[in-house]
């Protein structure tokens, strides 16, 4: 299905939305269109992002739980999760995510290995679970004197009323450690989008800011938004020290807490995944004055222009030319893996559902290689990733985004400190470079390709359909859907437990990735030969029949009934 | 071992008839996963079922992801798709469109709706979610719909699984003219397991409903075209008609004295129960065979027969390679006793049987089961990993039996995991073990025997060739 011998003509992308929302009720259909677009590179199309999910829509969206524990905070390894609730939650966020980490020290323990949960009963549904939390801080307190304890809310815990910030606090003070909560349950928000911002407020409030110790380099960076899936973390910050940039904080892939705790002190915040993590930017540059700007290692083209993009906000000539070297030297090193996948994949169509960033990041390693995007989407970012920052004062805020706390920060009376004056600002803007700059996927996509918020599965069935692509990437619960109808989908969200993927190194890892899955021959088994030959039957006489036992058949225990009825066996 | 308090702060186990191990406030590397996760798995072994969460929306995602890096195959799970508002005006109308999108969707034959953690702590009243939808939407050829409550704080995915079983069974069965067929509820086994069962069923050449089965719809082959809900599942015609069978079989000594699905069908239809252990190993599979055997009027088939055959066969020449072994198995309850039972047979001794399901029968059932376990193997009920890595870290076994939550542990005491039943995501093939029957006892003893003169061979420093 996926390699055909000859390629039909692409359809139209109009007629693919139409095939797409014919199936839909009315009202189904009139959400739907809203988030199913025709793009527009120059003047993106307004698209109705970030909305509720309609029930019984099957979806690939998690839980404010999951953005939060899960995906923000969950990577930083020293210090302990406890999930405050029933044992599910806490036991489907262990592990479960790809986000590695390295103790910094030998005989530091990796908390990341437990899966610490209250795993509340019947009983504390009825009569409150908040002892049982307090017994539960207490006892990993004695078992393994952490540094900092996060505890994280789901459904029950918010609808029951424990007081989880009452109990950090009582705790905090007992204990004499960092204890905070997080009042991150399942049902808030639209998606797992609720909890990167819950999450963010959290590790602000609590983390960011509490050690001044200044850090000794000049070209000093948080990553932002990054968390280490498959070790992309370390591709870039191997990368970044080669070029002599020190990265203080990656936030939060393989991180640790005092490192957070410090991140205040870097002269600049680089930023990959803008949907979960931009309040943070945001946050640290109101409050201690540092700047923000979007990069994006994913991609080899990419990489080289986000290392220009750093060496330009610091500049330096050093700097610069050192870049250049690397660049040189990286681009080298992995030219001709690119040229030999990319005489393999030219042409070749994909498609990427998944997350808040990594469908528009990825399409850059699809280009590397000549392979074109013809539909994408988000499963749960917000307009300003697909249409660009620019739409940010015309976005709507509706009840479900109100629900989530929006701090008030103020700049910090004594650790303000603008790390560029007015006019080294300008000076940079005149040369053409901006800050809290993120144009969205839309701009990048071309004419006519296909947007598709919170893609459903009828519609990415159709899409396969209709576009017939070479590959969809996408995660875990679509991936099986894809594959069983003939089309490779490579998981996003997990690397299908390979990578990394980020910087030039992981960009030659994908290459070499997609060009296994897009040109392997195992889909041309699928059609078995003798239904390739229909003659063989004829000439057997013999129709194809499912392979069906008989006595499972409701035909077969019609039979059964009819036949004289025994007694029990004895 | 360490004298641990049997009770802890925050825990009431005053209503379980057994000491539960786990001593501490919280669940450290939990060994059971929650209460709709069976369900959703029960309800994919229906023919045309679709599995539907009343609550939400991060629910059906976990458990999606969960099952699907065990099985390796798409399960879509529907979901009601709570909000904050939901929360506290309750999910009636997210029930109605839920469902309503379900329907025209996936046009399937049957919704089993399983209510989470955040719809019963509001306490939904289902029965009148159900009613008033259905009092609308009504109409000939209208899917079946099915409620099971499943909040996760009450039991393990074992009980919602069984559960689900059992309200499908009471929604659907109906009386009639009685027939030989035999109805046979597996618990939650393998795919491959399943696919084996019915493959003795059919050689007894005893008609059956095997309630759920998804032998099919959870392994099954590359499709030439895409189904919405995947072939295969226990149809609703063969549900209807277990009200009229010969007899019900249960796999699972545990849920002996807990109402089930068999029990209700004896009650309203005096459909009579013979409960079984899981038939893992030879004891447990002779007696599942007996059984056939009485059923059908026929002797064991002589294909089954040679597998017992060559199991024993097997045994014999692999004994030099186990006998005195020690191993710590863990998993669901009834899972474990057929493990432990198996073990003993073949000569390794269990010094470690573990779960955590907290049915308060594991001690009884494992020893009636198993009468020759050594009274030093430690019996834990309720536990979690960390109690599993004391006690196991204590008791030095040889090996590990269970599934991919023991990695770790394995790792620390570098000692060898054989992987065996759920959840299983650190290697292929989890669907295609073979647990039950004597081709199960023989997969089992194969993979056990192996792993050990594997490691034998790896650490050892001579590099034997002949082992």
């Amino acid at each position: 299905m996926s390699t055909p011998d000859t390629q039909s003509p692409r359809p139209e992308a109009a007629e693919v939305r139409a095939e797409m929302l014919k199936a839909y009720p009315a009202k189904t259909r009139k959400k739907r269109e809203k988030q199913i677009l025709l793009n527009d590179p120059v003047a993106p199309p307004e698209i109705a992002a970030n909305s509720r999910t309609i029930p019984g829509i099957l979806t690939q969206r998690g839980c404010t739980y999951a953005g939060c524990r899960g995906v923000v905070i969950g990577p930083i390894h020293d210090i302990l999760h406890i999930t405050h609730g029933p044992i599910g939650c806490g036991f489907y966020s262990w592990l479960s995510r790809r986000n590695l980490v390295k103790p910094r020290n030998p005989g530091d323990t990796n908390y990341l290995q437990y899966c610490m949960s209250t795993d509340m009963q019947e009983d504390q549904i009825i009569f409150g679970g908040e002892k049982k939390l307090r017994a539960a801080i207490q006892e990993a307190y004695d078992i393994f004197k952490p540094k900092a304890i996060s505890i994280y809310s789901t459904c029950p815990v918010g609808l029951i009323g424990d007081d989880v910030h009452a109990v950090a606090r009582e705790m905090k003070e007992k204990l004499g450690i960092n204890i905070f909560a997080f009042s991150c349950e399942g049902y808030k928000g639209v998606s797992q989008s609720a909890g990167h911002h819950i999450a963010n407020n959290g590790v602000f409030k609590h983390m960011v800011g509490l050690d001044d110790t200044p850090t000794p380099h000049l070209y000093s960076i948080n990553v932002l938004g990054e968390y280490n899936i498959g070790g992309d973390a370390w591709e870039i910050d191997a990368l970044l020290r080669k070029c002599g940039i020190h990265v203080v904080a990656t936030l939060s892939g393989d991180v640790t807490y005092d490192e957070i705790c410090r991140c205040h002190t870097a002269n600049l915040n680089v930023v990959m995944c803008h949907r979960s993590i931009n309040y943070m930017a945001e946050m640290m540059e109101t409050k201690f004055g540092i700047p923000w700007i979007k990069v994006n290692f994913i991609g080899a083209e990419s990489s080289a222009k986000s290392l220009r993009k750093i060496a330009q906000y610091f500049d330096s000539q050093a700097l610069k030319d050192r870049v250049e070297e690397v660049i040189a030297q990286e681009m080298a090193a992995i030219r001709e893996e690119q040229e030999r996948v990319k005489a393999r994949c030219k042409g070749k169509l994909a498609a990427l559902f998944v997350g808040g960033s990594r469908a528009h990041h990825y399409q850059d390693l699809f280009s590397d290689i000549g392979m074109e995007t013809v539909s994408a989407g988000y499963e749960f970012a917000h307009r300003d990733d697909y249409e660009g920052r620019a739409v940010l004062p015309t976005i709507k805020i509706d009840a479900d985004s109100r629900n989530i706390e929006e701090l008030t920060i103020e700049a910090d009376p004594t650790r303000f400190q603008p790390r560029k004056s007015e006019e080294e600002k300008a000076k940079l803007a005149a040369d053409g470079f901006s800050f809290k700059d993120y144009d969205g996927m839309m701009r990048q996509m071309g004419k006519g390709s296909l947007v598709i918020d919170d893609i459903s599965h009828h519609e990415l069935e159709k899409l396969i359909e209709l576009y017939k692509p070479d590959i969809v990437c996408s995660g875990i619960k679509d991936k099986f859907v894809v594959e069983k109808m003939g089309v490779p989908c490579k998981q996003l969200h997990s690397y299908d437990y390979a990578g990394p993927y980020a910087a030039f190194t992981g960009a030659a890892n994908f290459y070499k990735e997609i060009d296994r899955m897009v040109n392997t021959k195992l889909w041309k088994l699928v059609t078995p030969p003798w239904k390739k030959n229909p003659q063989l039957d004829a000439r057997l006489g013999v129709a194809p029949k499912k392979e069906r036992a008989v006595l499972e058949e409701p035909k077969s225990f019609k039979r059964n009934a009819a036949a004289p009825s025994a007694e029990s066996g004895e | 071992m360490k004298t641990l308090p049997l009770q802890g702060p925050g825990l009431d186990d005053d209503d379980l008839d057994e000491p539960q191990f786990h001593h501490a406030a919280s669940t450290r590397n939990a060994c059971k996963l929650c209460t709709p996760l069976g369900a959703c798995l029960a309800f994919r072994g229906i023919e045309g079922c679709i599995p539907f969460l009343h609550g939400s929306q991060g629910c059906s995602t976990y458990i999606r992801r969960y099952l699907i890096s065990h099985f390796r195959e798409p399960i879509d799970i529907a979901a009601s798709n709570f909000s904050e508002e939901s929360a506290i005006f309750g999910g009636k109308s997210n029930f109605e469109a839920g469902i309503a999108n379900v329907v025209k969707g996936y046009k399937p034959q049957m919704i089993g709706v399983a209510t989470t953690c955040l719809s019963e702590t509001i306490g939904e009243d289902m029965k009148r979610l159900f009613h008033e939808y259905l009092s609308k939407h009504w109409e000939e050829g209208h899917p079946e719909m099915v409620h099971v409550s499943t909040p996760s704080y009450t039991g393990t995915h074992i009980d919602g699984f069984h559960a689900a079983v059992r309200s499908v069974a009471q929604a659907l069965a109906v009386g009639g003219e009685r027939t030989r067929r035999v109805n046979l509820f597996p618990g939650m086994v393998s795919a491959a397991d399943l696919r084996h069962l019915k493959e003795i069923l059919r050689d007894f050449g005893l008609a059956y409903t095997l309630l759920p089965d998804y032998s099919e719809s959870m392994d099954g082959p590359s499709w030439a075209e895409y189904q919405k809900l995947p072939e295969g599942g226990t149809p609703l015609d063969a549900i209807r008609a277990l009200g009229s069978s010969q007899v019900s079989i249960t796999f699972g000594r545990t849920l002996a004295g807990k109402a089930g699905a068999a029990d209700d069908l004896e009650k309203k239809f005096s459909i009579p129960h013979r409960p079984l252990g899981l038939p893992i190993g030879i004891r447990e599979s002779d007696a599942f065979f007996q059984l056939l055997e009485t059923l059908s009027g026929r002797t064991t088939p002589r294909a089954h027969a040679q597998e017992r055959g060559r199991f024993i066969d097997a045994m014999i020449d692999g004994h030099k390679y186990i006998a005195g072994k020690k191993a710590v198995l863990y998993g669901e309850e009834d899972m474990v006793i057929g493990l432990a039972s198996f073990l003993c047979e073949i000569g390794v001794e269990p010094v470690v049987v573990a779960s955590g399901g907290r049915s308060g029968a594991l001690i009884a059932s494992l020893r009636a089961a198993v009468p020759e376990l050594p009274a030093a193997c430690q019996v834990l009920s309720g536990v979690d990993f960390t109690d599993i890595t004391d006690a196991a870290t204590e008791a030095k076994p040889d090996f590990l039996l269970g599934n991919s939550k023991g990695y770790s542990l394995a790792r620390k005491l570098k000692i060898p995991l054989v992987r065996v039943g759920f959840p299983i995501h650190d290697r292929v093939g989890a669907q295609r073990i073979v647990h039950l029957g004597y081709r199960g006892a023989q997969h089992l003893f194969d993979a056990v025997v192996n792993t050990l003169m594997e490691h034998k061979q790896e650490n050892s420093h001579v590099g034997y060739s002949y082992l």
